[in-house]
């Protein structure tokens, strides 16, 4: 008795399951509300660029080339300066965080500015936040050999500095971090609705008993997991669609690759979500435990080890190796590549190719492990 | 004779499970035959493999060792043929909440591959049998319980199967829709000639079956129609009576006696299993006035028959003593409740509802689920609270000192609330501090608690791992650490096997005996008779308050068959429907 029907049941579960998705404000949320509220944040609420740091400046003898040189900081968009008369004051403002770093310029500075040995300003920087720290030590930096520069053309001659620096920075010229967190925040998006929403409808069958009942009908293993698949894919690329048009339409994040590229390669991605999602709920059978083994295991190292927010190359041997099993490695990579840089096909092969061995590698376990039995 | 073939064929089947490091054996060696065209019912408490029984048929599971037939398939090698064949309807049934009724019957027609054009006519027949069609749209999730059920069998029976497989489909249902139930699958077997195995807990539900299958801890003790099962203890079913003496002293005195297997309060006297044919009547002479008059066997009476010789229990008897005379005014009631009401937004759980429970006495909260009386107890306990209303409890009133009141209350949760990592001693000690018992008089109440309710074996047994009866002990004891003169037990017995249930009757009557008020919510309406006076509640007002004897007398017609807790409690919810339908 070979069994026909196999559509009519596979259009069942999908219906069904459009249905639940539709009239679930828990699913609605995971897929529609949590990724806005997650563009809009890493879009506008969170930048690793520092901008309007408060700064004292304390100048001890005030005169002409003082001026000159103070004004390069108020004309700065990443400083905010705080004029101070003595060192205890501006010392005491940074103890307190009014102020994130000074500069001093001491009484002899309009006298010992060229002499090499003796320093003629001082820059103290809080460096409780290395990043920041070290980026106002940078900028200051900057000011200071703008207006040296500045200096010597205006009396003729040419610096004497040995080394000059010519700086270019190429695919992300303005520096701007949204245009690199914005891309990444759509891995964390699509593993949100790939991964835990996945396992929680499903765990959710088995805790309410509706799985039961399915398995004693004539549906096959097949028709189940498609039944599961198909829907939350659909739903996936959905959610894909409303990043991307967020991401160039209103954080004005450029695309210099191609749209083929980053929807094709996003699918490899979304199916290992999925295969990922399936599999936690195979194995967990309870939304709680699901909920918190997706957590863990593919939304946290999406956000923590995918370089999406921390730089890959900079972390330790062991965590760098753990990286290569976290799939969302390979797509940040991808799409940071397809946004700011354009179709390089000597990143995106392999990455992809990455990708594509670790979706067929979920999806066979689940394959294998989703039975239609209880024990 | 040429008997029919068997529809389902079981043959030494053994089923075990791993749990922890524990192995439980559900099935031992089970041989079983259902005959097709009529209804077997599967009957034995929790835990004695119905449901492992069911999922074996149904495919769901292999046997470790024996052999599954259903239909003529081996369940086991080609799972996918018998689940074409047959209906299967788990324990708790998979609707899909967020999905109509309509849908819902959808979905299960597409998977069980009912052609589209013979739906119309299936689904008329379906929505007329289970008087779903006023209900097509509506979510399934705000469905009663008991339209949930039939949905659920509803959604089983789209495609019309050969063999229906019931888990358990009464439980927690209130009565009216288990007779509903009942009268939809004896229309199935009749009008489709189906073949139904159905499990239950209730044991007044075997009177139903044509056949039954009685099971314990994994073995069939019997099997036959239920007035066979009856038979057994024919001539020592008895009913005694004593004018002078209250129930529960009787009760307690007759279940004393060696020759008496089971001893049950029921209405105004006590219903006795001898182990052999003699009047009890004349076994305790200091009683005045005592009468035993031979009543119908039940078939409950032959299970237990069946059971106790088995297992070995104590006697009758409960050691339970209460060392502290109980305080409180005498005469003044224990609980007072007036016009108490509890609102959640604008939906009443609780509509000013009045009664007074006297000192001493069992009082008994019947209704179905959502009838309000969880909520009404949660609101006595202090744990809710009150919208309007008085409450008075031990003469406190719960709106001013609910702290004081409950200290002088003892609460059993309806599902165990002990901490199952925890050993029996760690629980009574925890308990214990936690109603601030110190010292010696700490470990006297806990070796009080351990004799009395015979866990000394159990003492460093996990408690999630104890037996059900042993839990049960523990949790009652858990209640009576720091001596309360009232104790309220939320539905006490539900899953307990008929044995413990009745044990723990045995301690609940030794305490109201002392002067403990014992105030009881139950769905079971047979456990309705041991209360002194009880309450029926439906959607959160009082139909009817009294002591079960006048209950049942609202609806005893002269010369008619004595009415059952049971017809009582559906005849006022249908006078309430229809006067609502009047009104």
């Amino acid at each position: 008795m070979r069994r026909g029907g196999g559509f009519m049941r596979l259009r069942g579960m999908i219906r069904k399951e459009w249905l639940q998705i539709l009239r679930d404000p828990s699913s609605i949320a995971i897929a529609f509300v949590l990724p806005m509220i997650l563009l809009l944040l890493f879009g506008y609420g969170v930048s690793l660029d520092a901008k309007h740091v408060p700064l004292a400046l304390v100048v001890e003898k005030p005169d002409q080339r003082t001026m000159s040189f103070t004004a390069g900081f108020y004309q700065s968009e990443y400083f905010r300066p705080v004029p101070m008369h003595t060192i205890q004051e501006a010392e005491t403002a940074l103890r307190h965080r009014v102020v994130d770093g000074i500069v001093w310029l001491r009484a002899n500075f309009g006298r010992d500015y060229l002499k090499k040995d003796a320093p003629p300003i001082s820059v103290i920087v809080n460096g409780v936040d290395a990043n920041s720290g070290r980026l106002i030590q940078g900028y200051v930096q900057g000011v200071w050999v703008k207006w040296l520069d500045q200096q010597a053309l205006e009396s003729g001659g040419a610096l004497n500095m040995p080394v000059r620096v010519e700086q270019r920075i190429w695919y992300n010229p303005e520096v701007r971090s949204r245009n690199y967190l914005v891309p990444g925040i759509i891995a964390v998006i699509m593993t949100l609705i790939g991964a835990l929403l996945t396992a929680l409808v499903i765990s959710r069958e088995w805790e309410r008993g509706t799985m039961e009942a399915l398995l004693v009908t004539p549906v096959s293993v097949r028709e189940i997991l498609l039944g599961k698949l198909l829907p939350y894919f659909i739903l996936g690329m959905g959610g894909l669609t409303l990043s991307v048009a967020m991401a160039l339409l209103v954080f004005e994040v450029p695309l210099r690759g191609s749209m083929a590229v980053l929807f094709g390669c996003s699918a490899l991605f979304l199916l290992t979500a999925l295969g990922m999602g399936l599999l936690i709920s195979t194995l967990s059978r309870n939304q709680f435990v699901a909920a918190q083994v997706a957590i863990i295991v593919t939304f946290l190292p999406a956000f923590l080890l995918s370089g999406f927010i921390f730089d890959i190359a900079s972390m330790p041997a062991g965590i760098r190796n753990l990286t290569y099993i976290i799939a969302a490695r390979y797509y940040v990579s991808i799409l940071q590549t397809v946004f700011l840089a354009g179709d390089v096909w000597s990143v995106i092969w392999p990455n992809a190719a990455a990708l594509a061995a670790m979706a067929l590698f979920f999806l066979a376990i689940v394959r294998r492990k989703t039975r239609k039995r209880l024990d | 004779m040429n008997a029919p073939r068997p529809v389902i064929d079981l043959k030494r089947v053994v089923r075990t499970f791993t749990v922890g490091k524990r192995r439980i054996t559900a099935l031992k060696e089970v041989d079983l035959a259902v005959r097709p065209g009529m209804v077997t019912g599967l009957i034995g408490p929790d835990g004695a493999g119905k449901t492992t029984l069911m999922r074996l048929c149904a495919g769901l599971l292999t046997p470790d060792s024996g052999n599954v037939s259903v239909m003529g398939l081996d369940a086991a090698k080609a799972p996918l043929e018998v689940q074409a064949s047959i209906g299967y309807m788990p324990q708790r049934f998979g609707l899909y909440e967020d999905l109509t009724v309509a849908e819902n019957m959808a979905l299960y027609a597409d998977l069980q591959g009912v052609p589209r054009a013979r739906r119309a006519v299936r689904y008329d027949e379906l929505l007329d049998m289970a008087g779903l069609r006023p209900f097509m749209g509506r979510l399934a999730g705000r469905l009663s319980g008991g339209m949930k059920q039939k949905l659920g069998l509803v959604c089983t029976l789209v495609r019309p199967p050969k063999l229906l497989l019931l888990d358990e489909p009464t439980v927690g249902v209130d009565p009216v829709s288990r007779r509903e139930l009942w009268q939809i699958v004896y229309r199935l077997v009749e009008k489709e000639g189906m073949s139904v195995l159905l499990s239950t807990a209730y044991l007044d539900e075997a009177e139903r079956c044509r056949e039954v299958v009685l099971m314990h801890r994994g073995q069939v003790l019997g099997q036959g129609p239920p007035d066979s099962f009856s038979r057994n203890v024919g001539g020592r079913t008895w009913f005694v009576t004593a004018p002078h003496v209250s129930k529960r002293r009787l009760q307690g005195e007759l279940a004393r006696r060696q020759e008496v297997l089971d001893a049950l309060i029921l209405g105004r006297g006590v219903r006795v299993v001898t182990l052999a044919a003699g009047d009890p009547g004349a076994w305790l002479p200091d009683i005045e006035g005592i009468r035993a008059e031979a009543v119908e066997p039940r078939f409950e009476d032959s299970f237990i028959d069946l059971l106790k010789k088995r297992t070995e229990t104590g006697d009758g008897g409960s050691t339970i003593r209460v060392r502290r005379p109980v305080e409180g005014v005498q005469g003044q009631d224990a609980i007072v409740v007036e016009n108490l009401t509890r609102r959640f937004g604008d939906f009443y759980a609780v509509r000013g509802i009045d009664f007074r429970v006297r000192r001493g006495e069992v009082f008994g909260l019947l209704g179905a689920n959502g009838a309000g009386k969880t909520t009404t107890f949660r609101m006595l306990c202090g744990l809710l609270p009150i919208s309007d209303g008085r409450c008075l409890v031990d003469g406190v009133d719960l709106r001013r000192a609910a702290a004081r009141a409950r200290a002088r209350i003892g609460y059993m949760a309806q599902k165990f609330s002990l901490y199952g990592e925890l050993s029996v001693v760690q629980n009574l000690r925890f308990f214990s501090s936690a109603y601030n018992l110190k010292g010696k008089r700490q470990r006297a109440r806990m070796q009080w608690a351990m004799t009395t309710f015979g866990l000394e074996e159990f003492a460093d047994t996990r408690s999630a791992s104890l037996p059900l009866g042993y839990k049960q002990r523990l949790a009652l004891s858990a209640a009576l650490m720091h001596e309360p003169g009232i104790l309220f037990l939320d539905e006490p017995t539900s899953g307990v096997d008929p044995l413990a249930r009745r044990e723990f009757w045995v301690h609940i009557n030794a305490l109201a005996e002392q002067g403990v008020t014992v105030l009881v919510t139950t769905h079971f309406m047979e456990e309705a008779e041991y209360c002194d006076r009880l309450v029926i509640m439906a959607e959160g007002e009082v139909l009817t308050a009294g002591t079960p004897e006048e209950t049942k007398a609202l609806f005893q017609k002269p010369g008619r068959a004595e009415v059952t807790m049971e017809d009582a409690f559906i005849g006022l919810l249908e006078a309430r429907r229809r006067k609502r339908e009047a009104a």
